[in-house]
């Protein structure tokens, strides 16, 4: 079984191929390079070192999202379209599930965190006792909103993602010596990563992948304003 | 193109700058072997316009769709195509990438050579889809977001002569419909009021210098506002009709008037209108009146191939392809693209 994984929801690029429960060749970088130069070259150098043929793929994961809009819809773009003319199944995988699976080894309550600016963030939160079960749902919140939620659970957090440290002072003034920082080793997407959360999944229909969206997390602007400018009429 | 092309060339274009999602299969660059297009535009007219960041989504729902669609509709496999050409920009930057990344993906996994193509350079190709293209050339591009004059003298070759230097045509239509309250898309009303209409209110023509081929549309469109500010101070009851005519007439007369002074200064064989707004009613009359008077053959073409469509893009790819123009997969969006002859 032959797996392409690819996230560009954030500002990192992860991009593998995983064959038998092996990684055969894989990149991550974290250069801000636009995901549109840099996603489907990354993609070409791994089949070239692995003197594969993208025919040779059984299935590919992706990052679905939340994220940055863009960047999600590079990933899931590049994707849909592989699995579709390759006629391959295609599983999305939460960005921050795929965050939080680099801690899995941590014994306790996980929270990932993408940076949605303005003191707003991307995150989720996840507790590893048994497998990663979602205790705070994925979603867009403020920091505020979400430290709070934290503070509730009363037991010791472990924060992973590269924008945490953008928010650690608030984090600690919250969370107190129940604030704990991953290694900076864990707080990149692995898209070999993205490949065992995916595998664990029973694989989709292939004709299910034109439909596969991504999850933003969050409605556009425009379409937030209009819903509300309907409710006020 | 006959005379350089041994074989038959099928290419799929992608087009995906604003709006309107769209795949098709051209043979030869002059026929249409399947032309698919996924329109938002009842997704966008709650906002009044297109808004970006839905646009974007829409195209991530709708792209391997069409593409799989154009493909069904040709009775076509992937292997049985030339090359993938992809509206490379100008547009919006986040549609773009849609387009970019399935085209890029689609010619990866397939193994076939990838073509970036203007997207101007696609509409003024949407006439080699109608009838082989005669050199030297004057292309009138009219759109939402375009108003220039082309000249060719030959394939791949493309001199900016005039441009607008504010508002594109079909984006004046868009705010005097919006003036006028007329629901977005306006320009079709706006074309259809002024033909229901005998009477219209004389606005004025923009000229700018006597040599100039630049178009100026913003001063028109305030002269419509202040029109309708000063009736409604005053208490006149504003007849949209005649407002929309007298609006048309000056567009029209504006742009008919510079296209005929530039088709006779550079000599040219053939005009041809392209762009969505090549679309309206009076201002095709009107270049055909003129030019069947000047003995110069004008071409538009149907409407279906002035407004987005991949067909064009594709038509445009072919030449390029046969020129050996060939884009890699670090090809990005670029939303304020220049078109740049591709035959120097």
């Amino acid at each position: 079984m032959i797996w392409l994984g690819i996230d560009t929801s954030n500002s990192p690029l992860a991009v593998a191929i995983v064959k038998d429960g092996q990684v055969v060749a894989e990149e991550v970088a974290n250069i801000k390079l636009n995901h549109s130069i840099g996603a489907m070259p990354a993609i070409e150098r791994l089949f070239e070192r692995t003197k594969m043929k993208p025919a040779e793929i059984d299935a590919i994961a992706v990052g679905e999202g939340p994220g940055s809009y863009t960047g999600v819809r590079i990933g899931v773009t590049i994707a849909k379209t592989l699995a579709w003319t390759l006629k391959k199944p295609l599983v999305g995988i939460s960005s921050l599930k795929l965050l939080a699976a680099n801690a899995a080894l941590y014994n306790g309550v996980i929270c990932s965190i993408i940076d949605a600016r303005r003191q707003n963030v991307y995150a989720g939160a996840y507790n590893t006792t048994a497998g990663l079960t979602s205790v705070v749902e994925d979603g867009h919140y403020s920091l505020e909103g979400l430290l709070e939620k934290l503070k509730d659970l009363n037991v010791p957090v472990m924060f992973v993602g590269h924008d945490v440290d953008l928010f650690w002072e608030s984090i600690l003034a919250q969370l107190g010596n129940h604030a704990v920082r991953a290694p900076f080793t864990l707080d990149l997407p692995s898209a070999s990563q993205l490949i065992q959360l995916a595998s664990q999944q029973e694989l989709p229909d292939i004709e299910a992948v034109h439909s596969f969206v991504p999850q933003y997390r969050r409605l556009a602007e425009a379409e937030a304003n209009w819903i509300k400018e309907q409710k006020g009429q | 193109m006959g005379e350089f092309i041994m074989e038959n060339r099928y290419i799929l274009g992608i087009e995906s700058s604003c709006d309107e999602t769209a795949a098709s299969i051209v043979k030869n660059g002059c026929e249409i072997v399947s032309n698919v297009v996924a329109s938002q535009i009842e997704s966008h007219k709650r906002f009044g316009g297109v808004v970006p960041e839905i646009a974007s989504r829409h195209h991530v729902e709708q792209v391997t769709l069409v593409i799989e669609e154009a493909l069904a509709q040709a009775n076509m496999k992937p292997e049985d195509l030339d090359a993938v050409a992809v509206t490379e920009g100008p547009g919006l930057v986040g549609a773009l990438l849609i387009g970019i990344n399935a085209a890029k993906a689609f010619a990866f996994a397939n193994g076939l050579p990838l073509i970036g193509v203007h997207h101007i350079a696609g509409h003024i190709y949407a006439n080699a889809l109608m009838q082989p293209m005669e050199f030297p050339l004057l292309a009138l591009v009219v759109s939402g977001g375009h108003t220039e004059l082309v000249f060719m003298k030959e394939h791949g070759s493309f001199e900016l002569i005039g441009e607008t230097r504010d508002d594109a045509a079909g984006e004046a239509y868009d705010k005097v419909a919006r003036v006028l309250n007329i629901q977005y898309p306006g320009g079709p009303h706006i074309d259809r009021m002024a033909h229901e209409s005998d009477e219209a209110v004389k606005f004025p023509r923009v000229w700018l210098e006597e040599d100039s081929y630049d178009f100026s549309f913003s001063g028109l469109k305030s002269a419509v506002i202040n029109y309708k500010h000063n009736a409604e101070q005053r208490g006149i009851e504003v007849n949209p009709l005649h407002v929309a005519k007298g609006f048309q007439d000056s567009v029209v007369e504006v742009l008919t008037a510079k296209t005929l002074r530039a088709a006779r200064q550079f000599n040219v064989k053939q005009v041809i209108a392209a762009g969505g707004v090549s679309a309206n009613k009076g201002l095709r009359k009107s270049l055909e009146e003129t030019f069947a008077n000047e003995g110069i053959p004008f071409y538009v073409p149907p409407l279906k191939l002035c407004t987005d469509n991949a067909a064009m893009i594709a038509a445009a790819g072919t030449f390029m392809f046969e020129a050996g123009k060939r884009s890699d997969m670090a090809m990005n969006g670029r939303p304020g693209m220049e078109l740049v002859s591709w035959h120097k």
